[in-house]
């Protein structure tokens, strides 16, 4: 064997096969670029966006419901128009993309961190814990996603007194992905577990007698992981419809600081009288992002499946 | 000449390299002869006889050379013509008699398919022939078993079955990849007579791609002998086993396992990889190794096992009597005295790694009582001796690539036990000591920074092994250590465990389907079957003298290797 010298980290990083799976698909370098553009240009929405949106001293009403630029009637300095409350569409986009994607990435992972957890344990030790387990996220998974996230949400809304609402509909949004998803998570990782529990390395770890705990962690965990890392991306896809779809039946976040959901809300009302960038402008945003991140997670899965390289 | 290969190159053309799998291979069969085509993993036997055929997977292709069959160069004919030279006039038998025959269709239909396709029979006369292939290799009542599925047939029978398919053509030459490395002794014997047997009466050239020099040994007439991609002796079988002429031929052969009689050592194996480079061994005796206490109960064996059982469940039932379960292991008994290599030899689903999995306490046995150092490893598992006597037994398993996290660098593998138990003083002790474990297992001290996908399965074994020394073992379980490695590097690795047996005073137990093997490194084997012990004897008797029947039997199968005494 040639005495190579141990490479540096970012050099192994780039001269992997996964790293050269993605220089050689253009999907996966357009959706990329795109999902980096999209997310980096949410979360640095207060650099670059022209206005606050959540500032109500920026905000007036006289400019309401103008039509973007090009339009008859539009002004230079609201380029894509403003919204029924003389928002300016551009920025509120950019914030509210901000607040979909914290809130998606969120979700994912809270509901990663229980599904991995769980399924590991259900894996690792099988028999009864394994049954019941599985057999709670069974029974989760016949109920549909979006109406068990309605259901926590609502549970979840209803516990809090009045005035703290909407200061915590965020984290109450959260949390209700987060517990609708972990299923996905949990089964796949169980079903990892399982294979990895019979392999030798394993028994060696039992064989010199670390306590199950460290064994679950040590060897286990990383071997599951790369599942999981497609399964959150595409999550997060499916992460951000789902805030979108809560906050669209008027379930999640409030109208004042409106996330990308509640945009297309607020802007179905006016949608027949003609306004049609309020509803328009966010819809577009939110498929890209989806679409991105789905593709991403699409190229991913591909890579990481040694049987369809 | 039925076949002639000339200056065949074979290339692999990646993104990084071109790897050159066959250079410059020249080849030549005879009809009514079988070719032995032998080499380790890596040498491009099997790539040879898929350039034959046309199956090279991709990026693989003939990069230059000629492939004469019948005088007529082949190699490029168009994909249709290929097709049908590759069912009416050369067959192949592949490794796995599981996965070459389509479970979901009846022997008959995939046999007279085939045959109505090559050779344009009715069904009628097609089915007759069918029956005449399964009788020629050996099947009877084959009218009846044509409309039997494959998975009723055992593993022997499934492959005479395929070797019926391969002859169903009509063929004039056979290529056979590792026929029955899939299979048990006892069936291997029979399906070499039996390939012999069909290439003498029907004038058939064969040829036989295999690693195993025992195979050769019974079938070929010639044999070559490959080498990274090249083919380094050619020559009769006779000749090239009885007094070999290139040096890897001779390391080669040295390293088989010989069933006559025990060696100290194996001798000169460093061929392969590349000659091992002297590394620093270190002085046992007075090391953090051999400072591991003996805590054994005064008078007592290092391993006693008395009447255990453990049946698993084959299909499970709310109902007791509903369930079927199989006997794995049943009330086997015996004892390891300290220092001694004990070995556990059967044939597969005889329950001998069962049995090392029990005393490793990664199964639980339903009855008995298994004992270590004089402690009783069932009962209170969890007071502080019986944990002691528990990390004072080790185990190296069988698969190399399966035995490490391949996440994990080689120093955390190795260094997890000394670590968790904190058996040095400090972290740069143990890094220290990982290093020496490293190079005294001959890997070299540099190797703890890689992770294990950097190295190969022998030397992925030797990590297996530094893992087992860093808990300071007193007994070393062997689960077939070597059978999922070449000869040579097999030889190697029996060296290195005769080595630190000698050296630090191990017991061990070493579990082997493989005769010769066993008969190389236990002081007392127990033959096993069906879960239980049929006969423990000290392992000169029992090689020179055995008293059971299935003893005897199993002697009797072992590949003949007179044909190699006088060699070395």
């Amino acid at each position: 064997m040639a005495e190579a010298k141990p490479r540096g980290f970012f050099s192994r990083l780039l001269d992997n096969d996964i790293a050269y799976s993605f220089f050689t698909t253009p999907t996966a370098i357009a959706a990329a670029v795109i999902a980096a553009l999209a997310i980096g240009s949410a979360l640095l929405a207060p650099l670059i966006a022209p206005f606050n949106p959540f500032d109500p001293a920026q905000i007036s009403l006289w400019d309401g419901k103008l039509p973007p630029v090009w339009v008859e009637g539009g002004q230079a300095q609201y380029l894509l128009g403003t919204d029924n409350q003389g928002r300016d569409m551009l920025s509120t986009i950019l914030y509210g993309g901000r607040l979909s994607i914290v809130v998606g990435l969120a979700a994912v992972c809270l509901g990663m961190a229980l599904g991995v957890v769980l399924g590991v344990v259900s894996g690792f030790f099988g028999g009864a814990v394994d049954s019941v387990i599985m057999r709670i996220a069974d029974v989760q998974l016949t109920i549909p996603g979006i109406l068990l996230a309605i259901l926590i949400n609502g549970i979840g809304r209803a516990l809090l007194p009045l005035e703290m609402r909407e200061e915590f509909a965020i984290y109450v949004v959260i949390v209700a992905i987060g517990l609708t998803d972990w299923p996905q998570f949990a089964r796949v990782v169980r079903g990892a577990t399982l294979v990895e529990v019979n392999k030798e390395y394993v028994q060696a770890a039992r064989v010199i007698d670390l306590p199950g705990w460290l064994i679950m962690i040590r060897h286990i965990l990383p071997n599951v992981m790369r599942p999981v890392l497609v399964l959150a991306t595409i999550g997060l896809a499916l992460a951000v419809i789902s805030e979108a779809t809560l906050s669209f039946l008027g379930q999640g976040i409030p109208p004042t600081t409106p996330s990308l959901g509640t945009l297309i809300r607020v802007g179905n009302e006016f949608l027949f009288s003609g306004l049609w960038w309020i509803t328009f402008f966010p819809a577009i945003a939110l498929v890209v992002l989806v679409f991105a991140v789905n593709l991403l997670g699409d190229w991913m899965r591909d890579a990481l499946n040694p049987k369809l390289r | 000449m039925l076949l002639d290969i000339k200056n065949l190159d074979v290339e692999f053309r990646m993104r990084r390299e071109t790897v050159k799998a066959a250079r410059n291979v020249s080849l030549q069969v005879n009809a009514g002869e079988v070719l032995g085509l032998v080499g380790e993993s890596g040498a491009g036997k099997s790539t040879i006889g898929n350039a034959i055929m046309d199956l090279l997977e991709k990026p693989g292709l003939v990069a230059g050379g000629e492939i004469l069959f019948k005088d007529r160069n082949i190699r490029g004919l168009p994909p249709e013509e290929m097709r049908r030279i590759r069912g009416d006039e050369i067959g192949m038998i592949f490794q796995d008699p599981q996965t070459s025959l389509n479970p979901l269709l009846t022997i008959g239909e995939q046999l007279v398919e085939t045959i109505q396709k090559s050779l344009g029979l009715r069904e009628k006369a097609a089915e007759d022939r069918a029956v005449e292939l399964l009788e020629g290799v050996g099947i009877t009542e084959a009218r009846a078993r044509l409309q039997a599925y494959p998975h009723q047939f055992s593993g022997g029978m499934r492959q005479r079955v395929v070797i019926a398919l391969a002859l169903a053509g009509d063929p004039d030459l056979i290529i056979a990849d590792e026929p029955t490395t899939a299979l048990d002794v006892s069936i291997q014997a029979q399906i070499l007579d039996l390939i012999k047997g069909l290439c003498r009466t029907r004038n058939l050239g064969v040829i036989i791609v295999t690693h195993d020099i025992g195979v050769i040994a019974n079938i070929a007439d010639r044999v070559a002998v490959m080498y990274r991609g090249e083919v380094v002796e050619t020559g009769a079988v006779a000749q090239v086993l009885g007094a070999p002429n290139h040096e890897y031929t001779k390391s080669l052969i040295a390293a088989v396992p010989r069933a006559d009689r025990r060696l100290e050592r194996f001798e000169s194996v460093d061929y392969i990889e590349g000659g091992a480079k002297p590394f620093n061994r270190i002085d046992v005796q007075n090391h953090w190794l051999g400072a591991a206490q003996d805590f054994r109960a005064p008078n007592a064996k290092a391993i006693e096992v008395n009447d255990i059982s453990l049946s698993f469940v084959l299909q499970k039932a709310v109902l007791k009597s509903n369930r079927r379960m199989l006997k794995a292991v049943d009330q086997v008994s015996f004892s390891i005295q300290e220092g001694e290599t004990f070995g556990l030899v059967g044939e597969s689903g005889s329950g001998k790694s069962t049995i090392a999995r029990c005393i490793a306490r990664l199964y639980k046995p339903d009855e008995g009582e298994i004992r270590a150092m004089g402690r009783d490893l069932l009962a209170n598992p969890r007071s502080p001796e019986t944990r002691r006597a528990r990390r004072a037994l080790q185990m190296v398993f069988q698969d190399p690539y399966s035995s490490l996290n391949g996440r994990k660098r080689v120093l955390d593998i190795v260094a997890e036990p000394m670590r968790f138990f904190k058996l040095t003083a400090d972290e740069a002790e143990t890094r220290k000591i990982v290093g020496e474990l490293l190079d005294h297992v001959g890997l070299g001290a540099a190797a703890a920074t890689r992770y294990p996908h950097e190295f190969s399965g022998g030397q992925r074994q030797r990590i297996s092994i530094a893992r087992a020394l860093a808990s300071r073992p007193r007994i070393l379980i062997c689960d077939e250590p070597t059978s999922a490695l070449d000869v040579s590097i097999q030889a190697q690795i029996l060296n290195l465990l005769k080595d630190l047996q000698d050296e630090l005073g191990l017991t061990m137990l070493f579990i082997s389907h493989d005769l010769p093997v066993i008969r190389q490194m236990c002081d007392r084997v127990a033959v096993m079957k069906d879960g239980a012990i049929c006969e423990i004897a000290e392992s000169e008797t029992l090689f020179n003298n055995p008293t059971h029947p299935y003893t005897r039997r199993l002697l009797d199968l072992m590949p003949r290797m007179d044909l190699m005494k006088s060699a070395v």
